[in-house]
C-alpha cells in the first residue's frame, strides 16, 4: 500500500499533472511527426528547429511578445526557410540547417545573456522543466495533436508518396513542396508546444528515437503510423513518473527511457532477424 | 483495346523542342529535339551520364528546362517507372500500399477500399504478381519488383509509360518477360518511351531506336541507327554491329580485345 501511495504521490501536484499530460500528448505527437522525420532523413531538423525555436522564445521574451506566437512565427519562418534554402540545391539540406538555426540559437543566446535573467531561463529553455508547465500549454499541446493528426490523416497519401518518391509524386500532381512546407511546420510546432517540458537540446530525440524503434517492429507504414505514437507517449508518461521517483530531469528520464526501448527492440530485431536468415540456411 | 482520352487526336503527345538542361554550370542535356507520337514504342540508348535520364526527368516535370520548352497535351496522363537503384528498398511499405498511393485525389481517408483492393489485385494480376501484394518490397525478386513500379504506373491509367532503365539489374529471363509485357501494353495502345544500356536484349528488338549524347545522335529503326559509325560517335568507342536473326547485334570491340588478349 505504501508503495502504491508512493506511486500516486506526484499526481497530488497540479503542476505534474499538467506537466504529465503535455508530456504523453507530446510524446504522442512527436512519435506521429517522427515517422516522416526519420524515413525522409531529416533528423538533423528537428534539432535544427528546437535550436531556431529557441533564438524566437528568447526574442519574444525580450520584446514581451506571447511566447507561442513570436517563438511559433519564428519556428515556422525557420522551417519554411530551411525549405527554401535547400530546395536551390546549392548548399546541401544539412548545411541550410546548420546555417539557419545555429545563427537563430546564437542570436537567442545572446539576447537572454543581454537582457534576460540569463543562467535560470537558459537552463530551464535548454533542458526543459515540468514546473513551468501551466493550462495554457495543454490547450497548446492538444491544438498542435489535433492539427498534427488531421495534416496526417487527411495527407496521408500525399506524405507517403511525396515521402517514398518525392520525383514520382511531382509528376501525380502532388504538391510535394506545399506537403513539405506544411511537414515542416507542424515540426516547428511541436517543438515550440514541447519545449517548455522536453527543452530545446533533447526534443530531437522525441522526434526521432520513438519512430526509429516503431520502425524496427513493423514493415507497414499504416502500422509504423499508430505504433510510433504509442512509445512516444508511454514513454513520455513512465518517464515523467520515474523522473518525480528518481528526482532526475523529466527530459533525461523521458530521452533515457526511449533509448531503452530503442536498445530493447533492436535487440529483439537482430535476434528475430538472425532466426530468419537461420530458417533461410537450406535454401 | 485501351481507350486513351487523346485516342482520337493524331497530334503528337511529347514534343521536345531546343531542349536543354544544366546541373549548375554544367550542361547534361543539349539542343534535343525530340518528337513522340501516340503509340510509339521508343528506346533512347546512350552511355552512362549521357542525360537520358535527365531528359526523361524533364519530360516528367521533375527536372527544370533551362532553354527550349517540351509541349506535352495536358489531358496527358504520364505512368512514370524509375530506375530500381534509386528505389528505397527498406522503405516500410507493401506492395498495395506503393500501388494506391498514386491516388492521392479521389479520397482523404488513408484506410485502402475494397475497390482499390480490387483494382491493385487486377493490375498485380494483369502483370503476373497477384500473390505478393501482401508483402514488403524488399522481399521481391529483381523481376518482381520492377513489376511492382510497372504496376503504380499502370494502376493511374496512363496514356503513356515513362520507364527508366526498366532491365538494368535483372537475368535473361526477367528480361525477356519485361520486353514480352511492355510489347503487350505497346500492342494494347499504350505509347511507351524507355531508356536503356541493353542494346542487343532491348533496344534492338524495339520499332524505335533513339541514341543520344547529350543531344540526339540518331533517330530511327533500329537497322536505321543501331550502326558502328552512330554507335561510336554516342558511345565514344568502336563497335561492330552485325546481322543476327534480320536484327542488328552489336559487338563492343572492347571485350573482344580482352579475350584475344587473354588468349
Amino acid at each position: 500500500m505504501i508503495f502504491a501511495f508512493d506511486l500516486f504521490e506526484p499526481y497530488e501536484f497540479q503542476f505534474f499533472r499538467n506537466g504529465l499530460i503535455v508530456a504523453t500528448i507530446a510524446g504522442a505527437l512527436c512519435g506521429l511527426l517522427g515517422v516522416f522525420v526519420i524515413l525522409r532523413g531529416m533528423s538533423y531538423i528537428g534539432h535544427g528547429l528546437s535550436h531556431a525555436v529557441f533564438g524566437g522564445a528568447a526574442a519574444s521574451a525580450v520584446m514581451k511578445v506571447n511566447y507561442f506566437l513570436g517563438a511559433g512565427i519564428w519556428g515556422v519562418v525557420s522551417g519554411l526557410l530551411i525549405a527554401r534554402v535547400a530546395r536551390r540545391r546549392v548548399i546541401g539540406a544539412d548545411a541550410a540547417i546548420g546555417v539557419v538555426t545555429t545563427a537563430s540559437f546564437a542570436l537567442g543566446l545572446a539576447l537572454m545573456n543581454r537582457y534576460g535573467q540569463a543562467s535560470k531561463s537558459i537552463e530551464a529553455v535548454l533542458f526543459g522543466s515540468v514546473l513551468g508547465v501551466k493550462v495554457a500549454d495543454i490547450y497548446a499541446v492538444s491544438l498542435v495533436a489535433l492539427l498534427g493528426l488531421a495534416v496526417v490523416v487527411l495527407g496521408y497519401r500525399k506524405l507517403l508518396f511525396s515521402t517514398f518518391d518525392r520525383d514520382v509524386a511531382q509528376v501525380s500532381n502532388v504538391r510535394v513542396s506545399l506537403v513539405e512546407a506544411v511537414l515542416l511546420a507542424m515540426i516547428s510546432l511541436t517543438i515550440l508546444v514541447t519545449m517548455r517540458v522536453i527543452g530545446t537540446l533533447l526534443i530531437s530525440a522525441l522526434l526521432v528515437i520513438p519512430a526509429a524503434s516503431a520502425r524496427m517492429t513493423t514493415n507497414s507504414f499504416s502500422r509504423l503510423l499508430w505504433v510510433s505514437p504509442i512509445i512516444g507517449a508511454v514513454t513520455c508518461f513512465f518517464g515523467m513518473n520515474l523522473s518525480y521517483h528518481l528526482d532526475t530531469s523529466a527530459s533525461a528520464t523521458i530521452i533515457l527511457l526511449d533509448a531503452l526501448v530503442f536498445v530493447t527492440v533492436y535487440g529483439f530485431a537482430g535476434v528475430r532477424n538472425r532466426t530468419k536468415m537461420a530458417s533461410l540456411g537450406h535454401l | 483495346m485501351r481507350q486513351s482520352i487523346l485516342s482520337k487526336t493524331d497530334s503528337p503527345l511529347i514534343v521536345c523542342e531546343h531542349v536543354s538542361c544544366t546541373y549548375g554550370n554544367a550542361p547534361v542535356v543539349e539542343d534535343v529535339y525530340l518528337t513522340i507520337n501516340r503509340g510509339e514504342f521508343v528506346g533512347i540508348v546512350g552511355p552512362s551520364g549521357s542525360g537520358k535520364t535527365t531528359l526523361l526527368k524533364a519530360i516528367i516535370g521533375s527536372q527544370p528546362v533551362a532553354h527550349g520548352s517540351i509541349t506535352i497535351d495536358p489531358r496527358l496522363t504520364i505512368g512514370y517507372v524509375p530506375q530500381v537503384e534509386t528505389v528505397d528498398w527498406y522503405f516500410p511499405v507493401t506492395v498495395e500500399e506503393v500501388i494506391v498511393m498514386t491516388r492521392t485525389k479521389t479520397k482523404w481517408w488513408p484506410r485502402i477500399t475494397s475497390k482499390e483492393r480490387a483494382d491493385v489485385r487486377e493490375v498485380l494480376e494483369k502483370l503476373g504478381i497477384a500473390e505478393v501484394a501482401g508483402r514488403h518490397i524488399r522481399e521481391l525478386s529483381g523481376g518482381q519488383q520492377q513489376r511492382v513500379f510497372l504496376a503504380r504506373a499502370m494502376f493511374c491509367q496512363p496514356d503513356v509509360l515513362i520507364l527508366d532503365e526498366p532491365t538494368s539489374g535483372v537475368d535473361v529471363r526477367t528480361r525477356h518477360e519485361i520486353l514480352h509485357l511492355l510489347a503487350d501494353l505497346h500492342q494494347e495502345g499504350l505509347t511507351i518511351v524507355l531508356t536503356t544500356h541493353d542494346l542487343n536484349g532491348l533496344a534492338a528488338h524495339l520499332p524505335r531506336v533513339v541514341c543520344f549524347k547529350k543531344t540526339v545522335i540518331a533517330d530511327g529503326s533500329p537497322r536505321e541507327v543501331l550502326t558502328s559509325e552512330v554507335l561510336e560517335v554516342t558511345y565514344g568507342a568502336p563497335m561492330e554491329v552485325l546481322e543476327h536473326g534480320g536484327m542488328p547485334l552489336v559487338v563492343d570491340h572492347g571485350r573482344v580485345a580482352m579475350r584475344g588478349e587473354g588468349k
